[in-house]
């Protein structure tokens, strides 16, 4: 079995979590474990549930049941605020920058809850020499920024907290393969280089299988399959889903593009 | 002369509509909630200064009380957004507007209750002083509130860049859910830009009450307030100002120049005109997201 049945150094821990907006349930009882110095991916489609999944842990959503430990402490009740000062930081999907901050203002901002001004600039510095083009620009507005530099700068942003995890939605959304390359590489080293432990939500199963440890796929707010990333990526299902390879063709030579499995 | 005393006197109304106006931006822009008790607002923090001063009342030092009323002003806001706005989020805009209209009532009624109904003089030290240099008479008071309101537009603006609840605010107005992330207390910032305004409108109060007599019923002032806001373009802060000072400056020039009766309507024409060729305001501050 794999390594994440084990207690060992696990840093956030979810237990039959169930979150709803209004009368919808957006989450069906979901748990899952991220161990310390990981980099976990959840997989699924539009609408699986995966932000919210995010959200509910930063504590901007409150679930109605269930519990978010993080070190082994109950957080899921917790204001935003409070539980970024855990360590938990969310760089949110579509790269919620300040559009009208300067580029040095924004990474400032992601300092919010540290008040130790000096080690305050030596992340400043680090954040600065992940992404050089940052430094370039930290005079301009954010809003000005190109998609890609704004994806960069969000997770610039989100690294000045001084995070333990990072929750980071869909990093590749809008960009390019060669920037989502880029970025993916980046997200890699910072996790080897600074150990931060990554919880990566994505729908681009291949670059997350690639750069991941280990894998939970949800649909429809729950978690269907899970496994070390290298076997999830291997597994037949995760391939025809997911990664787009095809499989035999059926009995009437036709691809089999429109019948989706579901586990339910 | 005539002229240049007309624009001082001007420039000094300005002044009070453009803090005014102020403060509805300021809660405008972080919270999205358009305060239309600001005018009501800015009365009672004249009516608390008049309070601690005037020697029927307690007659504080002028220097005292003027810090005291601001402070209490603040501390005012502060309470109605957590004691009772905060309790709304999630509501309707309509309600939060019927709120703060109905919110200026009970300051109306309140102010008329324990003051007075008649139009009531802040006593300052420097009533009734002026500064003659040739032929032009300067009211110390006007001079004042023009000085007054550019130390207090200064002082913003350092606030707004440099530090860090300043720039917290900013953060919390142009994206709130990214503020969030960022753990940026955002409900106790909403809380404390509506004490700031709380305060901008007791300065405004103090200043308007130190040139003219004030009553109850000044606050409905706000509405041309609300007009310098949104000529300036809802949601900037110099254009706020600025929207503040055209309307001060056009209606002594109106009622001067200008036929009987257009002083009153010159102020919305303005407002009129920008919204049909510049809907944004003067400085429109909208931005699109990039995808």
């Amino acid at each position: 079995m794999s390594t994440q049945n084990t207690n060992a150094d696990v840093l956030l821990q979810i237990d039959n979590l169930e979150s709803y907006y209004g009368p919808i349930m957006a989450i069906r009882g979901v748990s899952l474990k991220v161990h310390e110095g990981q980099i976990v991916t959840v997989l699924g489609a539009n609408g699986a549930g995966k932000t919210t999944l995010l959200k509910t842990i930063s504590g901007v959503m409150d679930p109605e049941k269930g519990t978010v430990k993080m070190q082994g402490e109950e957080i899921q009740s917790l204001e935003p605020d409070a539980i970024v000062r855990r360590g938990i930081v969310h760089v949110p999907e579509g790269r919620e920058i300040f559009p009208l901050m300067t580029v040095a203002e924004n990474i400032a901002m992601g300092a919010y809850t540290r008040k130790d001004r000096s080690t305050i600039s030596v992340d400043e510095d680090m954040v600065y020499s992940y992404f050089p083009i940052l430094k370039d620009r930290r005079t301009q507005r954010a809003g000005t920024l190109s998609g890609g530099q704004q994806q960069m700068l969000a997770i610039g942003r989100g690294l000045m907290s001084n995070p333990k995890l990072m929750l980071l939605d869909e990093p590749s959304l809008g960009l390019s393969p060669l920037l989502t390359q880029e970025i993916f590489e980046i997200i890699v080293r910072l996790n080897k280089e600074q150990k931060v432990t990554m919880m990566l939500v994505e729908q681009n199963a291949k670059v997350a299988l690639d750069a991941a440890d280990y894998g939970y796929v949800m649909e429809l707010g729950r978690i269907v399959m899970n496994d070390q990333a290298d076997v999830l990526a291997a597994s037949k299902d995760i391939q025809e889903f997911y990664l787009g390879v095809s499989q035999d063709e059926n009995q009437r030579g036709q691809r089999r593009w429109k019948q989706r499995k579901t586990w339910r | 002369m005539d002229f240049l005393q007309l624009i001082i006197s001007g420039l000094a109304n300005g002044c009070v509509y453009g803090l005014i106006a102020l403060g509805f931006v300021l809660i405008y822009k972080a919270t999205e909630a358009v305060n239309f008790a600001q005018g009501d607002f800015m009365m009672l923090g004249a009516f608390v200064c008049i309070g601690f001063t005037n020697h029927e009342y307690m007659g504080l030092d002028f220097w005292v009380a003027v810090p005291l009323s601001i402070l209490v002003m603040g501390v005012f806001g502060y309470l109605f957004n957590w004691g009772i706005l905060r309790h709304m989020f999630g509501q309707s805009q309509t309600s939060i507007v019927i709120l703060t209209i109905a919110m200026g009532f009970i300051i109306r009624f309140f102010a008329g209750f324990f003051w007075s109904h008649e139009p009531t003089s802040l006593e300052t030290p420097f009533a009734g002083q002026d500064i003659r240099s040739g032929g032009l008479v300067l009211g110390i008071d006007e001079v004042m509130i023009v000085v007054v309101t550019a130390i207090l537009t200064l002082l913003f603006y350092l606030f707004f860049s440099r530090s860090r609840i300043g720039l917290a605010m900013q953060a919390a107005s142009q994206n709130q859910l990214a503020a969030y992330y960022m753990g940026i207390p955002v409900k106790r910032i909403h809380s404390l830009v509506w004490g700031l305004s709380g305060m901008v409108a007791a300065v405004a109060g103090i200043l308007f009450a130190s040139k003219g007599a004030i009553d109850p019923s000044t606050g409905l002032l706000g509405i041309k307030a609300f007009a310098a806001a949104a000529i300036g373009g809802f949601g900037s802060l110099p254009g706020a100002l600025l929207g503040g000072l055209i309307i001060g400056l056009v209606e002594p020039l109106a009622s001067r120049y200008g036929p009987p009766g257009v002083s009153q309507i010159a102020p919305y024409a303005i407002l009129l005109l920008i919204l049909i060729f510049r809907p944004g305001g003067i400085f429109s501050q909208t931005q699109r997201k990039k995808v």
